[in-house]
């Protein structure tokens, strides 16, 4: 018994998972310099771990002052998204493997939001849309005694939004959000369409109204980027288009 | 441990900067906040949207029939002339095909401009400048164009 094993622990250890990549950051401190710069470091990695992991060797083992934010490390808190070779991912959903490994792999904040320190933004304009856009339930009347009720038809409508993680990834990849920030970008049509399409709600029309604004749905262009971008896979542009067809129906 | 530092934008140079002596706060290009002023046009955008598809299907008709009456049949370009014009514009219809294809195209190809400015022109001063010629243009376009189909006059020689 014992030799077979001994077997099976030298052959793994012959044949080492781990490969040398290349991380090339953008990094950016306000305390010591105006100025950008792009710094590479070279991190033994198996390839079947995720960026996540490798930033993490890099601020544990190699250089304490990256900065960057996460938390849960697994896709659900939508603190890390960041742009990896040139695409916005959620670095904890992002596997090195899937990344092409021999070149360095480039990670830059989300574009279009204020850098503060190296990977971390203001996400404050970015919670503003987000609050601007009523992101609760509004109901009138009487509560009921008990739950609201819903039928699964109603519930199947607007099941795609539900799953956000208002990580910020589709709005900071639309090239809309870059040019003034002012553009209520997907994320907050996203939650908004959670509940104009909820039965339950009846905040609706005062929804639509704000998305009417010359910043909000009919700056969008139809680019699919914040589609391309979300790590859930939600169908951004398909709820923005749903919005705008409910804005052009609702009266006519 | 961290091999070396490429830097695509400049290094960072000497220690001018230090936890005492920060370098100079970087204002934030822009913010959405609190205060960020409301709606401001109405139906505007909305109504420009609407356009943008509607005219957009009737001048796949007006277009297309045009390129074909006047390069494909019936001889194609080369049947072109002072002729040739003056005898369609004698029929009302081709008075208004004309007419609409000219308003609908200049607007639409305007408003086409208009939203091109508005995401790519980052400065206020930048957009003023550039729409204020696109309007120009566009309002000398559909005036002179609107005179000339209807004060045509085939005798003018
Ligand atoms: S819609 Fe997708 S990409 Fe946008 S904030 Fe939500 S989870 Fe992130
Ligand atoms: S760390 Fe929570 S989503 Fe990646």
């Amino acid at each position: 018994m014992a030799t077979p094993v001994l077997d099976k622990v030298e052959k793994e250890s012959a044949a080492s998972p781990y490969i040398t990549v290349t991380f090339r950051i953008r990094r950016f401190n306000p305390e010591i310099s105006d100025a950008v710069v792009w710094e590479d470091f070279a991190v033994e990695i198996d390839p079947k771990e995720r960026v996540l992991d490798g930033l993490h060797k890099i601020k544990w083992d190699m250089d304490g002052t990256l900065t960057f934010r996460r938390s849960c490390a697994h896709g659900i808190c939508g603190s890390d998204a960041m742009r990896i070779n040139g695409k916005n991912r959620l670095a904890c959903k992002t596997l090195i493997k899937d990344l092409n490994p021999e070149k360095p792999i480039t990670i830059e904040p989300i574009k279009g939001l204020t850098v503060l320190k190296d990977l971390v933004v203001d996400m404050e304009p970015f919670f503003q849309a987000y609050r601007d856009v009523m992101p609760f339930l509004i109901t009138k009347g009487n509560e009921p005694t008990r739950e609201r009720k819903q039928s699964p038809e109603d519930r199947e409508r607007y099941d795609d939004t539900t799953k956000c993680i208002l990580c910020a990834a589709c709005t900071s990849s639309c090239p809309v959000f870059w040019n003034d920030g002012q553009y209520f970008g997907p994320a907050a049509i996203v939650n908004a369409h959670r509940f104009i399409f909820d039965s339950r709600d009846e905040g609706g029309e005062q929804r639509l109204e704000i998305l009417n604004d010359k910043d909000g749905v009919w700056r969008c262009r139809t680019t699919f980027n914040c589609t391309d971008a979300c790590p859930r896979g939600i169908e951004i542009t398909k709820a923005i288009q749903e919005v705008k067809r409910a804005l052009i129906t609702r009266r006519y | 441990m961290s091999s070396d530092t490429t830097s695509a934008i400049g290094p960072v140079e000497g220690a001018a900067y230090d936890v005492d002596n920060p370098a100079p706060y970087i204002e934030p290009p822009r913010k959405r906040t609190g205060r960020t002023p409301k709606s401001t046009r109405g139906n505007f955008e909305m109504a420009a949207w609407l356009f943008m598809r509607l005219s957009g299907v009737v001048l796949v008709v007006l277009v297309l029939g045009h390129l074909l009456i006047q390069l494909f049949l019936d001889g194609g370009v080369s049947k072109i002339g002072f002729a040739f014009v003056a005898g369609r514009w004698a029929s009302p219809f081709w008075q208004v095909w004309d007419l609409l294809m000219l308003w609908l195209a200049m607007l639409h190809g305007a408003n086409g401009l208009r939203t091109v400015i508005n995401d790519y022109a980052e400065r206020a001063n930048t957009r003023l400048w550039l729409k204020g010629l696109l309007y120009t243009a566009t309002v000398f376009t559909i005036l002179l164009g609107t005179l000339v189909i209807f004060t045509f006059d085939p005798n003018i020689r």
